[in-house]
């Protein structure tokens, strides 16, 4: 990587390519880092189906899904250490990618023009736009403060290590934490959802170049142009 | 007790002193927060230690332990000099107007007759002086030189409430708060009620501590009367049955005595048991001793007791020493002059002194026979269990045999309880495994003797093949056979003597009661004072009738109160001289012009002129005794002696050590810490906790949980200076063994000044041993020193030495 | 003496436990007509209790608990703490009164307050875990018990503990099942000294009016009695010889109420929560309907294609 200002390829990843063609096809995801998602993304969506269901008594139904309260209470944890270590998968992959650029700031400037798709007005933008760099640190941030509280409350084999009053907070905590965890991840799946094409990077790998040309030009370029320079990846 | 739990309601003053009845007696205590919450009545507290009874306690103050006669008669010079006296009761229900015999003197902590060699007094001029008239002579106004009040306030003199700090290490403050809520009951509308147990039995002079408090209760005027009174706290349910029926090695039921072997015959035995009285017309109601003696030979040998033989009095045993109380016993086992033991439930190896001894004694036996409805350590006492028993179980021959029995709850009977009631009970549950009734296994025992004895023959048949033996099943006899045979039955008509074709007492009824027992062989009764719990109106000791007419406390038909269901003794001394109630709020009995009327049955014939009888009726004197005369081997005074083993030399005395007549063996003397030891220079006191009961409950679960684990009591002050963390371990020594123990450290316990000197306090609690649910720990006896009381042998567990240090625990041994 | 409870009736009665008899119930409503019924109330005269454990014995007898046998750690406390095993506890503070420089061994025997606003119940997930009798017995029903522990963190006191064993939350019941039947709980059967008595809260309360009275007769000026307003009172009440000091009674606490934490998360907390995350769904789809797809553009595709022009695929 160089460590030129500004245009520096900083955010190819490995296994990140471009196939020629038509249309033109572009590598997003490898098949490592879609397990490590998919992985991640089910033990979340089983973390907010067993937290509810402990959260709001009218969602108390689902423990039904983890065979009963008792299951619920008990798995429950067991599955967030797992999302906590797949996500730190996810982490040391994308991390460098999600660093903030300064077109971000433009880009979140211009958020009414994103919301309409009016993608034309935005600055060329990387792997990542503003809104998945939010996604990517928002769930990094929560998925730590969640498994620290987490622990915290975890009775079985933490209990004797704080006092009442802490897992009061924590559990609080982990609740706020929780509830806006879910929120992001509600905008992750519908960015996926609005934004078409996209689902397939993390199904299939793949994007067509239409869709990279049209959300993340800057890295498309970068892809192509490292071709043209014949420079390896970036690692 | 001369009066009932129930009764304790009835107070103004409780006074736990020498016990701890919030702790060991929990259900009993309930009577002191009856009489709390329903008469305002206040609490005093005097321990060495800040104990479960003193949390509710009204006032505490701390004493050391085995200096309670100090106490108690500074209390009396207390009252003495501040006209805190009852007069009317003391001058007209007491002995202190009567007249001391000359030559009887009392001199640094001697009387007259002292022998150094025998450890045993001459107590010829500890007595009456008798008048020409052959009565004792008195001095109405108690200003003779040698009244017993004189004597008594000259012998009080000197323990002022500065001798009392210097001796009890009590601050001068504190005792006299405590005089000065004391002595507010020589009012005859206030009483006090002393509640006593262990605390002033087990020490050398425990027979002393418990008279000087019952003095001092005579000069407040609150004996006989409705919350007064002296009340030993039993520790066992029956233990009150065993000194009734007389289990005691001297004793026969009902308080006779066995003969010694001084006393051939029944003339020689019954010449010094005339009882004549003292004071013109007074009851002196043991001169009725013959008919109980011979009832009771009767009730023993039934048909082959007859006049001409004595009744069987051949067959007693005679007593070559003065008793063969349970110290002795052990003594004799180690000495090899015993040689089998019949324990029946009971666990010497933990309830006596000196374990490393008993385990010696009981190694030398040839035969051990246990009959417990628990595994024992006794029982145990040749396993070896690590530092917790370290016996040689290879070089132990004892042959030891295991009788289990049922218990309490899986047996029918009466149990006697503090308050002298004989309450039925019935069983709760079945015998597990191979238990047997007692009775089945002493009924078989004793069919075997008989058996043996009657194919053999041997040194002296008589006393077994005569024995009187009535029962349906020979085998196992009823507990309804054998109360109703302690209630008494008549055995031959006794026909009316005012019109001879009437029956006064007709062949093979119960006695209604011991007013109707013959010195002629016509009646039996196995324990006198039992007459009348079974009568020919049934089971008096299955009552259940709640009922307390006028709220009285006395609840006349529950169970069966002995004598002759009497709720409270002495209860004539309850009304003044001439009959009317010291405090009309609490009548108990009155003098209706004819008789005596009330809610209890009268202690005194019912048409007793108040005047001319005293309330007292089985003293000879009719008055209670301030001077004991000759009848406490120690003293007809009580005397402050220290311990044994003392961290002080006795102020008042210092060339007299412990009990001056107390029985010592002489390899224990040997292994008493010395007074003032700088060897063992703490005050050691042992006790019980309210979680368990003696050594039984360590075998039950639930009161394991409750308090699991062996531990001492120190001071935060005692714990600083010997670096013992709460809750860590501590080695305890005395001169006989030592021990480990988790620490207590507590502000409960407070080193006190003592003679100008810091007494550190070390409490020991005794539940622990080596058989049982609860952790394995050590007893309390292996500390504690082999000493009885001068007069009963009760051992001294409540006073003694030890040193202590931090330690690391049993693990580390 | 208070009047004993009497014994129970030989004849056979309802017991008082079925779903009609509960005013509240965890994670879920109760079937109307939730009629109250009088409230019963154990009162503990602290001034009276002299500590001898027979409530914890009998508590583990009733129950049927198995404790284990622990160690002493240098008190009376046995075992050190309540456990799912031991629903009651007697607790040993030794307190030297710096007015009167006496010391004082005060003894409170430890356990479930069966609070009138319970934080166990408003904290637990679980319906019908935690119940409140309408005699105001605050009960686990260990069927639908999760173990998941809010109730601990719900519970101002500091009581119920999850057993290790079945992972289920344990704490004094007020013999609910005796109670029912018209008994006393047997900790208050077993008690010697009558330091806990039982019956209807106005019943307790005047009990504990003359105790107090007692009390302040004998120098205890500031004896109260503890029913703490902050939970809405209690069913388990203490009369204590310095109500203004609850504290030295073992950490009893002053003024007990369901930590704001716990309010927060149990009450407005998890209705804001579902809100936020229904919001974030409804605008998700609101924006889609306005919004519509963002689909790339054949223009797109072509501009990708004429960036890759002419290189190697």
């Amino acid at each position: 990587m160089t460590s030129d200002d500004g245009d520096r390829p900083y955010d190819v990843q490995p296994g990140d390519d471009v196939h020629p063609g038509k249309p033109v096809t572009v590598d997003r995801y490898t098949v490592g880092a879609r397990i490590n998602h998919w992985i991640t993304a089910v033990s979340l969506v089983l973390l907010a189906l067993s937290g509810l269901s402990m959260f709001h008594p009218s969602l108390f139904f689902l423990t039904v899904l983890f065979g009963g309260g008792q299951w619920t209470r008990a798995i429950h944890p067991w599955i967030g250490v797992v999302l906590f270590f797949s996500f730190a998968g996810l982490f040391i992959r994308f991390w460098k990618a999600n660093l903030w650029r300064s077109e971000d700031n433009t880009w979140l400037r211009r958020i009414r023009d994103v919301l309409a798709g009016d993608e034309e007005k935005l600055p060329e933008l990387g792997k990542y736009n503003a809104g998945q760099k939010f996604v990517f640190w928002g769930m990094s941030a929560l998925i730590i403060i969640l498994i620290g509280s987490g622990i915290v409350v975890w009775d079985e084999y933490f209990y004797p290590f704080t006092s009442i009053e802490q897992k009061r907070i924590a559990i609080l905590v982990h609740a706020a934490a929780a509830v806006v965890i879910i929120c992001v991840w509600i905008v992750h799946v519908y960015a996926a959802i609005w934004v078409r094409g996209t689902i397939g990077a993390m199904t299939k790998g793949r994007v067509t170049g239409g869709w990279a040309w049209r959300h993340h030009r800057k890295w498309l370029r970068e892809l192509v142009g490292k071709r043209v320079v014949g420079k390896t990846s970036a690692s | 007790m001369t009066n009932s739990w129930t009764d304790i309601r009835n107070t103004d003053l409780v006074v736990i002193m020498g016990g701890n009845a919030a702790e060991a007696h929990p259900c009993g205590f309930k009577w002191v927060t009856e009489a709390k919450a329903n008469r305002g009545a206040k609490l005093i507290v005097v321990d060495p230690r800040f104990n479960r009874s003193a949390s509710v306690a009204d006032f505490y103050a701390p004493i050391r332990q085995g200096t309670d006669i100090a106490f108690l008669l500074g209390l009396i010079n207390y009252c003495m000099l501040n006209d805190k006296v009852q007069w009317d009761y003391v001058k007209t229900f007491t002995n202190a107007s009567f007249l001391v015999k000359e030559g009887f003197t009392y001199r640094d902590g001697l009387f007259t007759g002292y022998d150094e060699q025998k450890r045993d007094y001459d107590r010829a001029t500890w007595e009456y002086e008798i008048g020409p008239d052959g009565y004792a002579a008195v001095d109405e106004t108690l200003q003779h030189p040698r009244s017993v009040w004189t004597l008594l306030k000259q012998h009080v003199a000197m323990y002022t409430p500065e001798l009392v700090e210097r001796i009890c290490g009590t601050p001068r403050d504190k005792f006299l708060a405590v005089a000065q809520m004391v002595s507010e009951c020589s009012s005859p509308t206030k009483t006090m009620t002393s509640m006593y147990a262990l605390g002033w039995t087990q020490h050398s002079k425990g027979s002393q501590n418990i008279r000087t408090m019952a003095m001092l209760q005579l000069i407040l005027g609150n004996i006989g009367v409705r919350g007064g009174g002296m009340n030993a706290l039993r520790g066992h349910s029956n233990i009150q049955g065993l000194t009734d029926v007389g289990l005691l090695s001297n004793s026969l039921p009902g308080y006779m005595n066995l003969a010694t072997d001084r006393e051939p015959d029944l003339a020689a035995y019954m010449s010094t048991r005339g009882f004549r009285p003292l004071r013109p017309n007074q009851t002196s109601y043991w001169q009725n001793y013959r008919k109980f003696l011979v009832s009771f030979l009767k009730s023993m040998w039934g048909p082959a007791a007859t006049a001409q033989n004595d009744f069987g009095f051949d067959w007693l045993p005679k007593l070559d020493v003065p008793n063969y109380d349970i110290l002795r016993a052990f003594e004799l086992m180690k000495q090899g002059k015993m040689t089998a033991y019949l324990c029946q439930g009971f666990n010497p190896l933990q309830a006596f002194p000196n374990k490393a001894k008993l385990v010696e004694g009981l190694s030398k036996l040839k035969l051990l026979v246990v009959m417990d409805p628990l595994e024992t350590e006794t029982a145990r006492f040749w396993e070896n269990h690590g530092i917790y028993n370290d016996v040689d179980t290879a070089a132990i021959q004892t042959e030891v045999i295991q009788l289990p029995t049922t218990c309490f709850a899986e047996d029918e009977g009466a149990l006697v309880n503090s308050g002298r009631w004989l309450q039925w009970h019935w069983p709760g549950g079945t015998p597990p495994g191979e238990a047997q009734p007692d009775t089945w296994i002493m009924a078989q025992i004793h069919l075997r003797l008989k058996a043996l004895y009657r194919t053999e023959g041997g040194a002296f048949p008589d006393p077994i093949l005569n024995l009187h033996w009535p029962y349906k099943d020979p085998g196992l006899p009823t507990p309804e056979e054998l109360t109703k045979e302690m209630n008494g039955y008549i055995v031959a008509d006794v026909p009316d003597p005012a019109d001879p074709a009437k029956k006064l007492l007709e062949a093979g009824k119960q006695v209604a009661n011991f007013g109707q027992l013959r010195d002629d062989g016509s009646t039996a009764c196995g324990c006198w004072i039992f007459a009348g719990s079974f009568t020919e109106a049934g089971n008096m000791m299955a009552r259940r009738d709640n009922a307390d007419p006028d709220d009285t406390g006395a609840y006349p038909n529950w169970s069966f109160s002995w004598p002759a269901n009497r709720r409270i003794l002495y209860n004539r001394a309850s009304a003044d001289i001439n009959g009317k109630p010291w405090d009309p709020s609490r009548k108990l009995l009155e003098w209706d012009g004819q008789r005596w009327t009330g809610y209890d049955v009268p202690d005194i014939a019912p048409n007793a002129k108040p005047r001319d009888v005293g309330p007292f009726i089985m003293n000879a004197e009719g008055v209670g005794r301030l001077f004991a005369r000759g009848m406490m081997r120690d003293g007809p005074f009580p005397v402050h002696y220290e311990p044994f083993e003392s961290p002080v030399a006795n102020v008042i005395a210092p060339k007299v050590r412990g009990n001056p007549v107390a029985r010592v063996f002489a390899d224990d003397f040997a292994q008493f810490a010395d007074v003032a030891s700088p060897e063992f220079p703490y005050a050691a006191t042992s006790y019980r906790l309210t979680e368990h009961f003696h050594y039984w409950t360590k075998n039950n679960h639930v009161n394991a949980v409750l308090q699991p684990e062996f531990f001492v009591e120190i001071s935060e002050e005692l714990a600083k200076e010997k670096g013992v963390a709460k809750g860590g371990w501590v080695r305890v020594w005395s001169k006989r063994g030592s021990v480990f123990a988790k620490a207590v450290v507590t502000k409960r316990i407070k080193p006190m000044i003592c003679d100008g000197k810091t007494i550190h306090i070390v409490g020991i609690p005794i539940h622990w041993g080596f058989v049982g649910a609860a952790k394995k720990g050590f007893p309390a006896n292996v500390l504690t020193p082999f000493v009885g009381d001068a007069n009963i042998e009760t051992p001294e567990f409540k006073a003694f030495l030890v040193n202590l240090e931090a330690s690391t625990g049993p693990a580390s041994v | 003496m208070f009047p004993p409870i009497p014994n129970p009736p030989v004849a056979p009665t309802s017991p008082g436990f079925s779903d009609k008899d509960l005013i509240r119930r965890s994670a879920s409503s109760v079937p109307a007509p939730a009629t109250r019924q009088t409230e019963v109330a154990k009162l503990i005269d602290v001034s009276k209790c002299i500590g001898c454990k027979a409530c914890q014995a009998a508590c583990i007898e009733w129950n049927d608990t198995h404790q284990a046998i622990g160690v002493n750690v240098g008190v009376y406390d046995n075992p050190a703490d309540l456990t799912p095993e031991m629903f009651t506890l007697m607790r040993f503070s030794e307190w030297e009164n710096p007015q009167t420089n006496n010391l004082e061994w005060l003894i409170r025997k430890d356990g479930c307050m069966h609070c009138e606003d319970p934080g166990c119940l408003k904290a637990c997930p679980a319906p019908g875990a935690i119940v409140q009798y309408a005699n105001g017995i605050v009960d686990f029903v260990h069927d639908n018990c999760i173990g998941c522990g809010y109730c601990v963190k719900g519970c101002p006191f500091d009581i119920p503990r999850i057993s290790k064993v079945d992972h289920k939350a344990y704490k004094c019941t007020l013999c609910s099942d005796r109670v029912a039947v018209g008994q006393g709980p047997a900790c208050q059967k077993a008690c010697p000294t009558q330091a806990i008595v039982f019956g209807t809260k106005d019943e307790m309360k005047e009990w504990a009016d003359f105790r107090i009275k007692d009390l302040k007769s004998r120098g205890f000026e500031n004896a109260g009695l503890y029913d703490p307003p902050g939970v809405g009172g209690t069913h388990v009440m203490y009369v204590l010889h310095h109500a203004d000091k609850p504290e030295i009674y073992a950490n009893l606490p002053r003024n007990p109420t369901i930590s704001p934490l716990v309010e927060l998360w149990k009450g407005v907390g998890k209705y804001v929560g579902l809100g936020v995350m229904g919001l974030a769904a409804a605008a998700a789809v609101v924006h889609h309907l306005v919004a519509g797809a963002n689909r790339v553009s054949p223009e797109d595709e072509a501009n990708a294609e004429k960036l890759t022009e002419g290189r190697h695929s």
